[in-house]
């Protein structure tokens, strides 16, 4: 410091200023800064949070309602005539019998009087086709019950138990003043009122229309806008359309036809359900979805408007379904209940029947495979690398390739699982086998680092204490640093074993992707895993089958949850500082 | 035949443990210190000697036998069956199924004898690997048990074998990575240069080609498909979809490391940090699910609100939720390379008058900025790879744009619809995945070796 002389020449002193507006301007636009780039970090944290709770709370709004299944009860006669006419009471009789038929009796008995091809399809489309599944199991199982009536609980379908989910429509009741006549009890019929019943319902259909109309003339403009010389027939063919739509709202005098884009519009009397079709102030067609008990007028408390707000091409089920399912459910017919069956069984095409149980089955093989190759391998090799290994190329060889390994994407693991496992080794293919060897492979540098870092931090004076008493090498290791390392490693693992449950892309690979229905009984039978049927799941287009992919995700989720708290627990429970 | 070879050698190592710790024990007399190893290591050294004998023929033996049972099953088929390679191939895979007893398996009346032949030939191979191994196993066991004495050194064998294990572990790494460059790298060979393969393009046709339709024409009446295999429409796609999660996931994951590391109180980083291990946590799959039905409709709802024409598979959506996931990668690995500066450093800075923000922007992340570089780079290889979240929410069709709004396909999706269903290992088609999986590794491997590369170099530094 000696050196260092200031040359600073006398006079020329460069003045700061410290306290006049320009400085305190100045100051105060550092702060501002400061505070700016404090927020930057506040907002990125609260984006990566919003985005968690938004990511966590969809899958959860999705998945939830998949818990819970409706189905309904029904009386179903097992008739000995029709599963069993011999009365052999064989097994194979009864395995083969058509218990679909008696589902439709027991249905048909629970909503009497439908009449014509049509209600009646819709209504047995009602039941999932694994009611009568269940039917025979009870049947084959307890044949006792064979002649008598038993009480059934026939899952919905998918559409059907979604309705009941909310994915229906609200309906809207509305009282009458006049006296109705039907002209009929079934088919196409015509209800006269002796007063305007319909006219608030026309005037309705009309605003729709108005609406519909001025949503074209928006849409005309903005082709408008865009001024492309192709789209001038599109805009020519919607002002014709536009035109038409006001031309039905200024006539008064003919009668309004609905059509599905418009709200249904049904009218309950005597018992019966008929859809409307056409309708003028005081008089309607339409077509009965469930019959009317009588012909005769019916005064102003017989007989009431019901509306389905939402328009029938804007929902799954039809008006029919919806009849029929709010039928039963006023009878009391339909019942929720856990869905316990989407723990045990397997995939199916229906999503009402289809489970995560094989998946579960499936995860669980492989992950065992995965467990057992990786951690004692994982293990041994950072053993060897913190206590054995000379510095030689040999060592630096597999120190770089742990490194590299942990980053290479996962799906070139799956080009290696079948390459290598499926067409050298001629392994086969959709196995938990072979699942298990990729994800250990892919597991295996992330445990070699935790359990290095495991190993290191253990202090050098507990080995040399061994080592001291008489203790070779090895014993030091695997008698004094290896227990006091396990801690370490077991979290490591269960990180590591976590990562290999939500891994996906290398099981794709290696054709785990099949469409597997029985739960798989051994490591080497096709099997498929958990977020694998999340990804097949999320393929197919049903509605319902959105719900259950959410909430295999949720099972998922919950199981990384767990191994992850167990791995905090463990890092809290037993970390040691030395 | 495996299950129960291998629980016979299981049950015999079990007796020869006993019998080598009886014996050890006996020899003793009581004192252990007699002996030169505990009675417990003579033990595990007869069990190893019934194991790996017994192991190493299983191993060896296996393939010996099944190549010479097809050899006899190929010879004894009929010259019919035998035409030429694919029918042989066909015929044995037949006789394979009904030896295994596959549901359903039938062959030809003339394979029959193939059949026989096959089975007699495995029948031998596997009484042969029975006499070999349990002898051998049984000969070395027995030896070692004769010459137990109180001066026989097995504490020094069973360490020998014991080491032999943990370097044949440390080498499953450098194995792993063995098998896949010679996988990749054989299949992508014989995608460029092998003679028999139907409509493989040339190197600089699939490194500079600008269209990419693997799909062949499988039946005549389809008309003519085009089948090209040009990679930049993949690779400008893989990285529209990587930029776009880069520019989300390099400010949002640097500014929380930031404020994490620097600004946070310890109460706020106790509950922001798992937040973060939490997201990145999350499985891909997932991720890609809530892209696709979440995040890729509500893009399509907010841009056709602005009159923009949103593709329903854009690359924005995948590209925001990819760079959501790797947030908590980049700040984490961030946050250990700031934690590193030394604080000498900034207590100059805040000695000269600065505030906390400018010590940060001038003198911790310029001093940090190796790491950083290396930290995204890890980012963006992590992108590039990144399989699920591009498969459920981008597109398929090659596109060559870089309209963000417009669907692109990446290499990953690429592969995965090409080796998803059946495949057959003889159409380029199959091939070019092989080939697109070498670009993959090849790009990830340069991208890992340059950020560890700086990583090294910054380390030095301050250390």
């Amino acid at each position: 410091m000696t050196d260092a002389t200031f040359d600073a020449p006398t006079g020329a002193v460069r003045k700061l200023d410290f306290s006049g507006a320009a400085a305190r301007a100045r100051i105060k636009r550092r702060y501002r800064a400061e505070t700016r780039f404090r927020s930057y970090g506040i907002f990125s944290l609260m984006l990566a949070t919003v985005f968690l709770v938004g990511l966590i709370s969809d899958i959860l709004m999705r998945g939830v309602p998949a818990f819970w299944q409706h189905s309904l009860v029904l009386q179903v006669p097992v008739s000995a005539a029709e599963i069993d006419p011999a009365g052999t009471r064989d097994v194979a009789t009864l395995r083969n019998a058509d218990y679909a038929a008696l589902i439709r009796t027991g249905l048909a008995a629970a909503v009497p009087g439908i009449e014509g091809r049509t209600a009646e399809k819709k209504l047995n489309g009602l039941v999932s086709s694994g009611a009568g599944d269940a039917l025979r199991d009870l049947v084959v199982t307890n044949p006792s019950v064979i002649g008598k009536t038993v009480d059934i609980r026939a899952l919905l379908t998918g559409d059907g138990d979604l309705y009941f989910k909310g994915v229906g429509t609200p309906i809207v009741e509305r009282t009458v003043v006049g006296k109705a006549t039907p002209s009929a009890v079934t088919g196409d019929i015509k209800i006269t009122s002796s007063a305007n019943d319909f006219a608030l319902d026309v005037r309705n259909v009309k605003a729709e229309l108005t609406k519909r109309a001025s949503a074209l003339t928006t849409e005309i403009d903005r082709l408008i806008v865009i001024s492309d010389k192709t789209l001038a027939p599109r805009i020519e063919s919607l002002r014709e359309e536009v035109a038409a739509l006001r031309a039905r709202v200024d006539e008064a005098k003919t009668a309004e036809i609905l059509d599905e884009k418009l709200p249904s519009t049904l009218v309950a009397i005597n018992g019966g359900l008929v859809k409307v079709t056409s309708l003028r102030d005081t008089e309607i067609e339409g077509t009965v979805l469930v019959p009317l008990k009588t012909g005769a007028e019916a005064g102003p408390s017989a007989w009431k408007v019901v509306t389905y707000a939402t328009p029938e091409g804007n929902r799954k089920a039809t008006d029919y379904e919806v009849a029929f399912l709010e039928k039963l459910k006023a009878e009391g017919r339909v019942e929720r209940n856990f869905n316990w069956q989407f723990f045990t069984s397997g995939d199916s095409r229906e999503a009402e029947l289809a489970g995560i149980g094989g998946s579960l089955v499936g995860t669980t093989m492989t992950l065992l495979i995965t467990l057992g190759l990786c951690l004692p391998i994982g293990v041994m090799a950072a053993i060897y690398l913190e206590e054995f290994a000379p510095r030689n190329w040999f060592t630096s060889l597999v120190e770089v390739n742990i490194n590299n390994l942990a980053a290479v994407p996962s799906i070139v693991f799956g080009l290696l699982g079948l390459a290598v496992f499926l067409n050298e080794f001629g392994l086969p293919r959709s196995a938990p086998l072979v699942g298990g060897l990729v994800l250990a492979l892919l597991v295996v540098p992330t445990i070699i680092i935790a359990s290095r870092a495991a190993i290191r931090s253990v202090p050098p004076s507990i080995k040399e204490a061994a080592l001291g008493v008489g203790a070779s090498k090895q014993q030091a290791v695997f008698h004094h640093v290896l227990p006091l390392a396990m801690p370490g490693i077991m979290t490591g693992t269960i990180i590591g074993m976590a990562h290999a449950l939500g891994e996906t892309a290398p099981l794709l690979m290696i054709g785990m992707v099949a469409f597997i229905v029985d739960v798989p009984k051994g490591f080497t039978e096709a099997a498929t895993v958990l977020p694998v049927q999340v990804y097949l799941w999320s393929d197919l287009p049903e509605a319902a089958f959105q719900s259950k992919t959410a909430a295999a995700i949720i099972v998922l989720l919950m199981f990384l949850f767990v191994m992850n708290g167990l791995a905090i627990w463990l890092r809290k429970k037993f970390e040691r500082r030395w | 035949m495996t299950t129960l070879y291998f629980g016979a050698a299981l049950i015999l190592s079990t007796l020869f443990y006993f019998a080598g710790r009886y014996r050890a024990s006996a020899i003793a007399g009581g004192g252990v210190g007699h002996l030169h190893s505990l009675p417990g290591y003579h033990a595990a050294l007869l069990a190893l000697l019934v194991i790996a004998p017994a192991l190493a023929v299983y191993a060896v033996g296996m393939p010996l036998v099944s190549y010479v049972a097809e050899q006899s099953a190929v010879s004894a088929l009929s010259a019919d069956g035998r035409g030429d390679a694919l029918k042989a191939a066909v015929s044995l895979r037949d006789v394979k199924a009904v030896v295994a007893g596959q549901n359903g398996a039938k062959v030809a009346a003339s394979s029959l004898p193939a059949v026989d032949a096959y089975r007699a030939a495995v029948l031998r191979g596997e009484m042969a690997i029975w006499l070999v191994g349990f002898g051998l196993a049984l000969i070395a066991a027995t030896w070692t048990l004769m010459s137990i004495s109180p001066a026989f050194r097995a504490r020094h064998y069973v360490e020998r074998f014991v080491y032999a294990a943990l370097i044949a572990s440390a080498g499953v790494a450098v194995l792993t990575t063995f098998g896949i460059v010679l996988s990749v790298v054989g299949e992508t060979y014989r995608f460029f240069f092998d003679p028999s393969l139907a409509g493989r393009p040339s190197v600089t046709d699939f490194l500079f080609g600008l269209e990419w339709n693997p799909q062949s024409a499988l039946r005549a009446d389809q008309g003519e498909i085009k089948t090209a295999f040009g990679f930049i429409p993949l690779l400008v796609g893989t990285l529209l979809i990587t930029t776009i999660a880069i520019s989300v996931a390099a400010p949002l994951g640097l500014y929380s490391a930031i404020y994490l590391s620097e600004y946070a109180s310890p109460r706020v980083r106790a509950l922001a940090k798992p937040i973060l291990e939490v997201l990145a946590g999350i499985p891909t799959v997932v991720l890609g699910f809530f892209a696709a039905l979440t995040v890729a409709p509500a893009i399509r709802y907010w841009g056709s609100s602005l009159g923009l024409d949103v593709a329903s598979e854009s690359a924005l959506a995948a590209g925001l939720v990819m760079g959501m996931m790797i947030i908590p990668f980049v700040s984490s690995l961030s946050d250990d390379v700031i934690n590193a500066v030394p604080q000498s450093l900034r207590d100059g800075a805040y000695a000269l008058g600065a505030t906390k923000s400018e010590t940060i922007k001038q003198v911790v992340l310029p001093a940090a900025l190796p790491g950083i570089v290396s930290a995204m780079m890890l980012a963006i290889s992590r992108a590039i790879g990144e399989t699920m979240i591009v498969v459920m929410a981008a597109g398929l069709a090659a596109n060559l744009t870089v309209n963000p709004l417009a669907a692109v396909t990446t290499i990953t999706v690429q592969m995965k619809t090409i080796l998803v269903g059946d495949q057959e290992f003889n159409s380029a088609k199959t091939l070019a995945a092989f080939a697109l999986g070498l670009m993959l590794f090849l790009v990830t491997l340069l991208l890992n070796l340059i950020a560890l590369r700086i990583v090294k170099k910054y380390k030095e530094q301050y250390d």
